[in-house]
């Protein structure tokens, strides 16, 4: 397979998993807005909304002052914003197009008809009662298009390298989600208290899909500890870095064969601490240093698969 | 009715909506061979033209063509002087522009020998047709097209550099910007080939290499849909990002082919166009079976004379145009129009022909008012390569304009299904 190709259905994989996670994030944020609290708690949310999106310098450059209705559209609807969820599904629909020879015709037209669907939305769309439906149905469309993909594409290369950039593209975002939030999980020790942080924790674990998981798995209050361990370590949890990353250790192997890549011994070494640490050694490590490390390692996989696969100096 | 049918997603100008009419043009099995026989004689000569071009210019020398117009033409190149390419064929895929005049007459319009587009549609056409209307196709013995990719890997293969082993054939893209681009997919798809952009070539140790996710794979022959000057930026355009740096020297020596070669446009070009006759006399000593238009070469006094004296009946075109832009169709301008034209003549006559307006046959046509006649051309495409043929079809190109002669799609023309019945 030409190198560029296996690079176009890696950003596309990591495309289309970013629209979903836009919408999350933007979804929590939601969330975390709608119990009584102060202005400046209110602008924190959708300030940390940007944080996790890595978008708040390129926010701040255009608007300056946070604002709900300004963060909304920079992050959902703006052409300008390359991560917003306009631009990633325009992305990931340039691509498929780039790739039409290498993807079936279902997947072409699954995600055409999202980006047709898009198109036709105005700024109405973000207006307080009109955004969660809105946030649904991204997320709806990025489960059809990898169903589409899963149930009709070949199980070849080509639906590799889409994977490795789809779980890249998760455990990045799941880093990030859980470091935004790592200030409010120290100290460690302490359960959480009162409502507004359980319901801050609740929307946390909402927006990975996990808050009945955790209900399934601790049948018991929340608290800091689990809900990190449940996020990194849990290896069910299908957003949380292990199961990530077991599905991308996976996948690099098959790739790779007989050989050992560089890429391969990144990812390892990021999964060797997601399979074999405790919870309570990340924690004495520190969860923001270990977040930090391990996003940039996880940076860096993709940054050495393009070297080992796709002939890029 | 009339079909509109999606040439590929719908954002961005690049993206065109070409209508397809659902009525098809016909050709009868002796009309079809008259044709065929005439294009392929028609491109073995403009093979063989190329050929002398760049070698000893016996044609030259003969006094059949002036040497100004081969030697100082601005697509003569002169990289290809003295290289031999596999099996003389320069011209791998021809695209011969042609229109009926009369019931037994066709005149060629043009001659495409450089990267001739359009056969996606020759293809999808017949798909929608037969999605359409199966029950025509069962009734009537149309010749199938459908083996046209087939036809095109064989030749392609057929002039790969070395004849050992399985060659490496990849078709070149200017990239997904270009608005050809899902023609370029749909071809590399349906001959399985890889569809490359410069970027994934590149040149080490007198080889063209691909980058694959196992490594470099070798590349014996690139079927090009870019133009010579954006192919090697090292030889031709420093500025070119389509290119691939060093193609040309591998070129040279012979290590990889390239489909078609650089410097065909010379044969293709307008001033080159009234002497095909004699070119087709020249090498093959036949008459031929196509002829040309009547055709005023404006740098020749006498023939400037005649059209500045009938501008309003001619059509007069570039000497290096196409697509059907700055044109003038004397019979449909306006007073003030023609004048404008003839200042521009009248600066460099020598950039213009003058041909007499055609009475383009028209062919049924499906438009709002019910059917209709509308003005058709047809282009065939002619595969050079193992041997010369042409598969039996073509580009059918239909001017929707009541009246309108220009069919190119880039100025409001249809398409549609062409048929040749089989006897």
């Amino acid at each position: 397979m030409l190198g560029r190709v296996a690079d176009q259905l890696y950003w596309m994989g990591r495309y289309s998993e970013r629209t979903e996670n836009m919408a999350r994030i933007l979804d929590v944020a939601d969330r975390m807005t709608l119990t009584p609290q102060s202005d400046e708690t209110r602008q924190s949310a959708w300030m940390s909304a940007l944080e996790v999106a890595g978008a708040l310098a390129g926010y701040e450059e255009i608007y300056g002052d946070i604002n709900s209705g300004d963060v909304l559209h920079y992050l959902a609807l703006d052409s300008e914003n390359p991560s917003s969820i306009y631009s990633s599904i325009r992305t990931t629909r340039e691509n498929a197009r780039a790739l039409r020879g290498s993807i079936t015709t279902e997947m072409f037209e699954s995600i055409n008809a999202t980006w047709l669907e898009l198109r036709d939305l105005d700024s109405e769309i973000l207006k307080s009662s009109a955004r969660r439906p809105f946030f649904e149905w991204v997320k709806e469309r990025a489960h059809l298009f990898r169903g589409v993909a899963k149930g009709t594409m070949l199980q070849d290369e080509a639906m590799s390298f889409m994977d490795i950039g789809l779980y890249t593209e998760r455990a990045d975002s799941t880093a990030r989600l859980l470091d935004s939030k790592y200030h409010i999980l120290l100290p460690p020790s302490e359960e959480i208290g009162g409502a507004l942080d359980y319901y801050q924790w609740g929307a946390l674990l909402r927006s990975l899909s996990a808050f009945r998981a955790y209900h399934k798995i601790y049948r018991d209050r929340i608290s800091a500890v689990r809900v990190a361990e449940l996020i990194l370590l849990n290896a069910q949890m299908p957003r949380s870095l292990r199961f990530c990353y077991d599905r991308l250790a996976e996948t690099l192997e098959d790739l790779c064969g007989a050989e050992t890549l560089d890429c391969q011994r990144i990812a390892g070494s990021l999964h060797s601490w997601l399979q074999y640490r405790r919870i309570e050694e990340i924690f004495e490590y520190g969860l923001h240093e270990f977040l930090t490390e391990f996003i940039d390692g996880n940076a860096g996989v993709g940054v050495q698969l393009e070297r080992d696969f796709m002939m890029v100096r | 009715m009339g079909i509109t049918f999606l040439v590929y997603g719908l954002e961005g100008s690049n993206e065109r909506l070409i209508p397809f009419d659902v009525i098809p043009r016909v050709f009868s099995a002796p009309e079809w061979d008259l044709l065929s026989r005439g294009s392929i004689q028609r491109v073995r000569a403009l093979n063989m033209f190329l050929d002398d071009l760049y070698h000893g210019a016996e044609i030259v020398k003969a006094g059949k063509i002036p040497a100004d117009l081969v030697f100082n033409n601005a697509y003569y190149q002169i990289q290809m002087h003295g290289l031999d390419v596999p099996g003389g064929v320069y011209a791998h895929i021809a695209g011969i522009d042609l229109v009926r005049v009369d019931e037994n007459e066709f005149y060629v319009l043009e001659d495409n020998l450089r990267s001739p587009s359009g056969v996606s549609y020759m293809l999808e056409n017949r798909a929608i047709m037969m999605r359409l209307f199966p029950e025509l196709f069962a009734g009537n013995a149309v010749a199938p097209v459908d083996h046209y990719p087939d036809e095109l890997l064989r030749n392609l293969r057929a002039v790969a550099p070395h004849a050992t082993g399985e060659p490496t054939v990849v078709l070149l893209t200017p990239g997904a910007y270009n608005s050809a681009y899902f023609e370029h997919a749909y071809l590399a798809d349906s001959m399985g080939i890889e569809l490359v952009e410069a970027a994934d070539l590149f040149v080490r140790d007198g080889c063209v290499f691909m980058r694959t996710t196992e490594g470099p794979q070798r590349v014996d022959v690139i079927y090009r849909r870019i133009d010579d000057d954006f192919i090697d930026p090292l030889a031709f355009r420093p500025e070119s990002m389509l290119g691939v740096p060093g193609l040309l020297s591998v070129y040279r020596s012979g290590g990889v082919t390239v489909a078609n070669a650089m410097g065909t446009g010379v044969a293709d070009d307008k001033s080159v166009y009234p002497y095909v006759p004699d070119i087709v006399r020249f090498y093959l000593g036949e008459e031929p079976i196509l002829n040309n238009v009547p055709t005023y070469m404006l740098r020749d006094p006498e023939d400037l004379k005649y059209a500045l004296d009938n501008l309003a009946e001619l059509v007069v075109k570039e000497v290096h145009g196409s697509g059907g832009y700055g044109m003038l169709v004397g019979p449909a301008s306006t007073k003030k129009e023609i004048e404008a034209y003839r200042a521009r003549i009248l600066d460099n006559p020598s950039g213009f022909i003058a041909q007499p307006t055609l009475s383009l046959s028209p062919c049924p046509t499906h438009v709002e008012s019910g059917v209709a006649p509308r003005h058709v051309d047809l282009r065939p495409y002619v595969l050079s390569g193992e041997n010369v043929s042409v598969v039996p079809g073509g580009l059918t190109r239909v001017a929707l304009t009541e009246g309108s002669l220009v069919v190119n799609s880039s100025q409001g023309g249809g398409t549609k299904d062409t048929w040749v019945l089989q006897e």
